[in-house]
């Protein structure tokens, strides 16, 4: 546990008056993938976003590689080499796939552009044939492969993904998840997956947490997680 | 359309009828009491005088002018194809528009020189490449980093007033303050920058709309240094590098031995506003490949995502308000040396919208379209120039024509800023399987 890459302690959020998280702690070890499942507006996003600061942390602090970074404005943090696919992609849809995956390199001052293109047109080989085109014609598969390539061309230590598999079909849906495992497996990249899709998202995972109004209820490993009673209720049998 | 179409539409024509005839007694019921009944001074007071005629021809017109919309653009199925253009048109003009940039250039180059073209065509033509920079100037802030700026004259009103007043007070040459008021503009672009950093879209309009006010507000008040509504005359003309364009042994003319003629200086001052908007358009097209101008061009897409992608979106957008203020300093500075005198009711924010009409009529963010809507808006201005006001009601009628057609803007497709350059061949055995 002292080992984490990152980690969250006590960590608060508002929007307003609102309380969005209520004291989260949060641990991901170097090297695991660390799925958050929940529910519509239990706080995963804002958690997501609380990390890149904004909303920033009214209190609580949030770790990276022992550093504090609860305070940093967000550019710095991503140049700490966090990476993120946001919900919903955030692509940048006038701009081509290929300056989207520019913009992705930007952190890096573009020493190993070329090297970087390479690996991620081997990841998604789709992106590669529609290199020229327009973020914003792509399908939804091919866009939220774009934001994942787009995050990876800086190449991250620890990658936020945040419900990669959102208005996915479940075939794509499938296709993602295994890229996510595959580039951890192969390469030890650290993933925080934030996940409405609770069976996939626990059955990749190392490590998990349930996320109820803003507060984590549960958190344990992925596949012991995936056969609570209380999980299976919630987010498996019931809710899909 | 749809709320006006009958339950059972017979036929299109009967609908159309239908709905014009609809129209037009609403027309009759607002032009019976306005127009119909005039009151007259009569010997026993008021009294009121039938125009019967006048309403029968309003509501004729209404009724025509309905039937006519309805029976063309307005048509069920007109609305698919409306705004499109058939491919093949389109791959003829995109082939032309290879040639256009080129072409348009060596034109402007040659035009002093072209037979026919009188002085008049030359300060015409000054006019309008002074837009034309403006324009490509505001595009960087409009077009490329999408931050809408209502104010934009004011940057060129510093650009002026700052060469007017250092040349003034301290002679010095239109050379050396040309950056001065480039600088001097670039800095209060930084100034407009900081306080709106935060705000988008109508908020960012309205206080860079105020900004543009203040600026022109204050040059009119504060009279002892800029004169106030006066204005500041006697500015100095530009010299050829130090050669006056004067009659004298020692200007342009003696010293090349060329006859005196006061068209030397007009080409000249066509040449300088020339020169000057292509550098604008060079530097605008080469940072728009390098990361900065990307990252304008993502910060107009969405600046949520541009920040996580760690771009320092403060430094981005005042990087942009200052490149484009100091474009619109030089060119400040230029109309305040041709014209010789400046006063604050050049600044008006008639200006500001004109030059955003330009880069919005044009293509955000495309340069050739706002070359083209400038020499379009401009020389048009002044080729209607006999029409007086009325000129205004064309200008508005040809605004909305582009809006309804081109939507986006007369060239609206956006040039890449980068292309693969390896073919697609890779080797079989780098491919991985299954995740396209």
């Amino acid at each position: 546990m002292s080992e984490a890459m990152l980690s969250l302690r006590g960590v608060t959020a508002y929007y307003g008056a609102i309380a969005a998280l209520k004291g989260v702690d949060i641990e991901v070890p170097a090297g695991e993938i660390v799925t958050l499942i929940g529910a519509n507006g239990a706080g995963k996003s804002t958690l997501m976003m609380t990390i890149f600061g904004a909303p920033r942390a009214r209190d609580g602090s949030i770790l990276f590689d022992g550093r504090d970074i609860t305070h940093l404005p967000t550019y710095e943090i991503a140049r700490l080499k966090i990476a993120q696919s946001p919900e919903g992609r955030r692509i940048f849809p006038r701009m081509t796939v290929l300056e989207n995956l520019q913009m992705g390199a930007a952190v890096t001052q573009f020493a190993h552009f070329d090297e970087d293109l390479r690996r991620v047109f081997d990841i998604f080989p789709r992106l590669k044939d529609r290199a020229s085109q327009r973020g914003g014609t792509l399908s939804g598969g091919e866009q939220q492969m774009l934001a994942i390539a787009r995050a990876l061309m800086s190449r991250p230590r620890l990658l936020l993904l945040d419900e990669p598999s959102l208005g996915l079909a479940p075939l794509i849906a499938k296709q993602i998840f295994s890229v996510v495992g595959e580039l951890n497996r192969n390469e030890g990249l650290t993933v925080f997956l934030v996940e409405q899709n609770a069976y996939h998202a626990l059955k990749l995972a190392h490590r998990g947490y349930v996320m109820v109004n803003g507060q984590i209820t549960m958190s344990g490993g992925g596949l012991e997680l995936l056969e609570r009673p209380e999980v299976r209720a919630a987010y498996l049998e019931g809710g899909r | 359309m749809a709320d006006h179409a009958p339950a059972h539409p017979s036929s299109p024509f009967m609908a159309a009828l239908r709905n014009a005839f609809i129209t037009a007694l609403i027309a009759l019921g607002l032009a019976a009491p306005m127009m119909g009944l005039v009151t007259v001074q009569g010997p026993n007071g008021l009294r009121l005088e039938p125009h019967w005629e006048r309403v029968a021809i309003a509501v004729g017109l209404v009724f025509l002018g309905r039937l006519a919309l309805n029976l063309t653009i307005w048509r069920p199925d007109a609305g698919r194809t409306r705004t499109q253009i058939p491919p093949r048109v389109e791959a003829t003009l995109a082939r032309l528009g290879r040639w256009f940039a080129p072409v348009a250039v060596a034109l402007a180059v040659a035009l002093p020189f072209l037979p026919g073209v009188e002085r008049y065509t030359v300060d015409l033509a000054i006019l309008v490449l002074t837009y034309v920079m403006l324009g490509w100037g505001l595009n960087i802030v409009v077009g490329l980093a999408g931050l809408l700026d209502l104010g934009y004259v004011a940057f060129y009103a510093v650009g002026a007033y700052s060469y007017a007043l250092l040349a003034q007070h301290f002679g010095l040459s239109f050379w050396v303050c040309l950056p001065l008021a480039g600088i001097l503009a670039a800095f209060w672009g930084v100034l407009l920058g900081f306080p709106v950093l935060r705000l988008r879209g109508d908020y960012l309009a309205i206080v860079t709309l105020a900004f543009g006010e203040i600026i022109r507000i204050v040059l009119l008040n504060w009279y002892w240094f800029t004169g106030g509504p006066n204005g500041i005359g006697g500015i100095p003309r530009p010299s050829f590098f130090g050669l006056d364009f004067t009659p004298g042994p020692d200007g342009f003319a003696a010293t090349f031995g060329l006859k005196f003629s006061p068209l030397h200086r007009i080409i000249f001052l066509y040449y300088l506003i020339l020169a000057l908007a292509l550098i604008t358009n060079f530097v605008t097209i080469r940072l728009r490949r390098l990361p900065i101008g990307r990252a304008w061009e993502a910060l107009r897409e969405d600046e949520i995502a541009c920040r996580s992608l760690g771009v320092n979106t403060v430094n981005t957008k005042l990087t942009a308000f200052a490149l484009g203020a100091m474009f619109a300093g030089f060119a400040g500075s230029f109309f305040a040396t041709r014209q010789g005198f400046i006063s604050p009711e050049s600044f008006v924010f008639m200006e500001s919208a004109m030059i955003l009409a330009i880069v919005v009529l044009g293509g955000m963010g495309s340069q050739i379209g706002v070359a083209i809507a400038a020499v379009a808006m401009i020389g048009g201005f002044e080729l209607f120039r006999e029409f007086k006001d009325y000129r205004m009601i064309v200008f508005g009628a040809v605004m909305v024509g582009i809006m309804v057609w081109r939507p986006r803007g007369l060239v609206s497709s956006r040039t890449p800023s980068v292309f693969l350059k390896e073919k697609k061949a890779i080797a079989g055995s780098l491919v991985q399987e299954g995740h396209g």
